[in-house]
């Protein structure tokens, strides 16, 4: 059974610094003097994360926080604690990027995320990216228009991939977003689609 | 009423290029996959498998697992409660696999279930599975037909004894001895994966002893259902299987898998709902896959390039307990003129789980080899690849005798080859080259056959004018709750946002699953059957209402259009379904119906003349049904790296009515691409040492990326077929992959004068034959 926990301070506001003192642990660890034993820095990593704590969320706007284990997957934090689950899990290793979110505006697979390390940062998921009132975003009216998807699994990993690779300057032509856009596996094989919408897109997402 | 269709029905909204209707909750992420159902009090299902491909257990250590946080059960084949019947015990088994695992000690290929641990977290589930010590006695296995260890055996019957082992049509062997010119060669097949992108996913809740619901990642909810009352000795009605969005299949999803039995078990005993994944490596191991196989074409032709002789066999690897094989030898015996056929089918147990269908299975690797040979042939001969199929077009079903039901495989060379711009091309290998790359084109043909199905489906229109129409049928990412929402559409005259269609559930109308491309043909005439039901009853009113134009009309001489009931001899004088329902006060009506694709649609509708077929999925009928289709590729090839880039691709295909453009173009373009992978990547690799995969990941099993694919061009020749369903549909979730590789091995072959017989087509193969003198 889990150790005692000390739940970790509910932070309303997400902020950067809460995150930031309890990635002290890490962070220290990572500093740590060579003379530290390898047993002692496990052990000290192991007392600062064991057990069931409470981990705070800023997911799509709004901090929610759960009662999870530190060996939970952001991808899992989602899909499993907080019933997003338009994020989807296809390899769970970072392989197909089904998984795909934005984490303060970069894509990451949240599969290879732990969602203890994801405190205070702004995650955006699929369920987040169309505006209130149900608008949707320009990505997903283009990935829509252009059939950009057959069953839908990879898609939301697509569309969020997708907005990061527009906004990191990856879609200047066919080839560039083919080529940035290979971290997400369609095996219904909707690529030609997906380029296509991508780069229709572009021009709207401003 | 007229209800001998013998031309396909008028259409508006059916045909449109409409954006799917459940697009919207796709691109939103609002639409859920079977293990993202919230149920309360859901626990988490993980499997362990085995480390040995044969062997037994000699014990289970779960003291360590059961340590961790929220453990509710350790199950193994010990204390696993056992199924009413195991499959080998049910006459009517509805999968390719007969083998349930966790029933004894007993290990029969790697990556077999030998635990399942149920727990309240994900994560402690996986760790406890992770902590679980079995220990073996391992025997050595045997990991394919071509371990010096397998007995080839002769099945006689293929496919759970469905199939024959042996077709012979003719004399082909003497055939073959007397031709004037001859070609023979062998075709090498690597194991392919379905490979999802959603993993297989079983979510079990029990509400009581006797009544199950299960929302599974299933191509089929009716065979599913009907395997788990079987198993569980359960009436079907007091088990629900429900399927609303599935992430893909390709076959593997249409089979039933021990991992769906395991948790329906364990969800009982453990008396809470339990959702089980597998992980992507499990994938490799739970759901099967393309056989390992290898095949032997010969082909006599004359002088002219007439085919007088096909002599196949194939040699495949099969499971301890199964005759699984795909039937490469149909497309070989139907797609060109050839009076003299056989194929034989040898088949070799290996410690491996059993095969199952793959899209396009049989026609695939099939047609890799026989449109190679062609292509060869063609090459001995002189001829273009073109011409030398147009001089064996077969006007009728060889096969059989009968008559084509339609066949535009002509239109789809002659627009294939302009689109491509075929008459540009050097017919003498090795001589295009683009930098130091080497340029080939080439070219093949698909088809694939109309396979007789039935279903049913309910409509309900309401009087304020929408719709909701039921049938328990899947969608895949087929497109399926769109073109039915279309054909709906027409046959009431509704906007198509005014139709609800459902499908996914056991409790909705029996239809038949997504596979063998029949869903869309079936479900499409099964909702006509259902609306035609409501409109007779409609017509029944109007023609007994004083205020209807159709006011003592007799009903048969009544006809109804896109929603619209006029006299079949005076069409200006009618009115609308609505319109009378309206006026009924009735505040809706309700259909239902059977529909009815391919040869029993044609039985129906106009009668039995035919011979019986070598099939038994098709009844009497008059014609042979199939689709058609030709791909055009252009290769690029690095001499110096071996690899091979297709840089331009042209499928023109011959499918009957097209139900909508776009999501038909994407399917045949996710077809092709499918198939690229398979010509060039695809391969997963059984050690042959121990039988395991060494590559049972999507960073170890490649399959197509971005990157690797250009622009797919997908056109459709227009077609009608009054034979084979009520709007003319053939099924193409196969066809746009039938051909594929051997498009680009015949592009290779025109790029490099060599020809590569072995899929994929790695850059090692593609080296090693530049090694080798053209």
């Amino acid at each position: 059974m889990p150790g005692p926990t000390t739940p970790a301070p509910l932070n309303p506001d997400g902020s950067r610094r809460t995150f930031m003192k309890q990635a002290g642990g890490f962070l220290g660890l990572a500093l740590a003097p060579p003379f530290l034993s390898q047993a002692e820095r496990l052990t000290a990593l192991s007392k600062k994360v064991e057990g069931v704590s409470t981990i705070s969320l800023k997911v799509n706007g709004t901090v929610r926080a759960i009662r999870a284990e530190p060996r939970v997957t952001l991808l899992d934090a989602l899909r499993e604690y907080l019933d997003l689950t338009g994020s989807k899990k296809g390899c769970d290793h970072g392989q197909c990027g089904a998984c795909t979110v934005l984490v303060d505006g970069r894509r990451v697979n949240s599969c290879l995320t732990l969602a203890v390390m994801s405190q205070g940062k702004e995650i955006t998921t699929i369920e987040g990216l169309a505006k209130e009132g149900g608008e949707l975003h320009p990505m997903q009216a283009a990935f829509l228009k252009h059939d950009g998807f057959q069953c839908g699994y990879c898609t939301p990993g697509q569309i969020m991939s997708a907005v990061a690779c527009v906004q990191e300057g990856h879609a200047g032509s066919e080839a560039e977003v083919r080529e940035w856009m290979s971290g997400n596996l369609c095996r219904c094989s909707a690529y030609p689609n997906i380029t296509a919408a991508i780069l229709e897109a572009k021009g709207q997402m401003g | 009423m007229e209800t001998n269709q013998k031309e396909n029905a008028p259409t508006n909204v059916v045909g449109k290029p409409l954006d799917r209707v459940d697009g919207p909750a796709k691109v939103t992420g609002a639409a859920r996959y079977s293990a993202e159902i919230s149920v309360p009090g859901t626990v988490h299902g993980v499997l362990k498998t085995s480390t040995i491909a044969k062997g037994r257990i000699t014990g289970i250590d779960t003291s360590r697992a059961a340590k961790e946080p929220g453990i509710l059960n350790i199950f193994t084949h010990e204390n696993l409660p056992k199924p009413a019947k195991t499959p080998k015990q049910i006459e009517k088994w509805r999968a390719a696999q007969s083998y349930l695992p966790m029933q004894d000690n007993q290990i029969q290929y790697a990556g077999q279930p030998v635990a399942l641990v149920v727990a309240t977290t994900l994560e402690a589930a996986t760790q406890a599975a992770a902590l679980i010590r079995v220990t073996y006695q391992a025997e050595t296995p045997i990991d394919s037909y071509h371990d010096p260890k397998a007995e080839l055996f002769d099945p006689q019957k293929i496919q759970q004894g469905k199939k024959d082992g042996h077709v012979v049509r003719g004399n082909p062997q003497q055939a073959y001895n007397g031709a004037a010119v001859k070609h023979e060669a062998t075709y090498v097949h690597a194991i392919n994966h379905h490979s999802p992108m959603e993993p297989a996913a079983t979510l079990a809740v029990w509400e009581g002893a006797d009544k199950l619901t299960v929302y599974e990642a299933s191509q089929n909810v009716t065979m599913h259902q009907g395997n788990l009352a079987e198993l569980l000795g359960m009436p079907r009605e007091q088990i629900r299987v429900v399927t609303k969005y599935i992430g893909g299949g390709f076959g593997c999803k249409g089979s039933f898998w021990p991992h769906t039995i395991l948790t329906v078990l364990a969800a009982r005993a453990v008396n809470r709902p339990v959702k089980l994944a597998l992980t992507r490596q499990q994938m490799f191991t739970g759901v099967g896959h393309r056989e390992d196989q290898e095949q032997t074409l010969k082909m006599g032709a004359t002088a002219e390039g007439k085919l007088v002789s096909i002599v196949h066999t194939k040699k495949a690897t099969t499971s301890p307990w199964d005759n699984y094989t795909e039937s490469n030898g149909k497309v070989m015996d139907m797609l060109y003129a050839c009076e003299n056929y056989s194929t034989v089918y040898e088949l070799a147990r290996a410690n491996v789980m059993t095969s199952v269908w793959m899209r396009a299975p049989g026609e695939a690797p099939g047609s890799f080899a026989l449109e190679s040979s062609m292509d060869d042939l063609a090459n001995q001969l002189n001829l273009d690849p073109l011409e030398i199929r147009l001089r064996n077009y077969a006007d009728y079903d060889h096969s059989n005798g009968k008559p084509w039901s339609s066949k535009s495989l002509k239109q789809c060379y002659t627009r294939g080859a302009e689109l491509f711009g075929w008459s540009k091309r050097n017919p003498k290998p090795g001589q295009t080259r683009r930098g130091k790359l080497l340029v080939g084109h080439g070219m093949a043909s698909a088809t694939y056959p109309v396979h007789s199905s039935q279903g049913t489906a309910r409509v309900r229109l309401f009087a304020d004018g929408h719709a909701v129409v039921e049938a328990g049928a899947t969608d895949l990412g087929t497109g399926t709750y769109t073109v039915m929402t279309q054909v709906s559409a027409d046959a009431l005259g509704l906007p198509p946002e005014k139709i609800r269609f459902e499908l996914g559930d056991t409790r909705l109308p029996t239809a038949p699953g997504s596979g063998g491309s029949v869903a869309a043909g079936t479900v499409a005439s099964s909702i006509m059957a259902a609306a035609e039901d409501v409109w007779d009853k409609v017509v029944k009113m109007a023609v007994a209402d004083k205020k209807s134009p159709l006011y003592k009309a007799k009903p048969t001489d009544v006809k109804v259009e896109l929603g619209r009931m006029f006299l079949s001899k005076d069409p200006k004088k009618g009115e609308t379904l609505l319109a009378a329902l309206g006026r009924s006060g009735q505040p809706d009506i309700e259909g239902s119906g059977t529909g009815k694709y391919g040869a029993g649609y044609e039985e129906k509708n106009f009668g039995q003349n035919g011979a019986n077929q070598n099939d038994d999925k098709q009844k009497p009928g008059g014609h042979s049904m199939h689709s058609f289709g030709a791909h055009f590729c252009e290769v690029e090839v690095d001499p110096d790296l071996g690899t091979i880039r297709v840089t331009r691709w042209v499928g023109v295909h011959g499918a009957g009515t097209v139900l909508n453009l776009k999501t038909a173009t994407s399917q045949m373009t996710g077809g092709a691409i499918y198939g690229i992978g398979a010509a060039l990547m695809e391969d997963t690799f059984r050690d042959p040492n121990f039988a395991r995969y060494t590559n049972a990941d999507l960073a170890g099993y490649h399959v197509p990326v971005n990157a690797d694919i250009p622009n797919i061009q997908v056109e459709f020749v227009p077609e009608t077929d009054p034979y084979i369903n009520y709007l003319g549909v053939k099924g193409i979730g196969e066809l746009g992959m039938v051909g594929v590789a051997a498009a680009v091995a015949n592009a290779v072959f025109n790029a490099t004068g060599r020809r590569l017989r072995s899929l994929p087509m790695t850059p090692d193969k593609v080296l090693e034959a530049l090694r080798l003198p053209a």
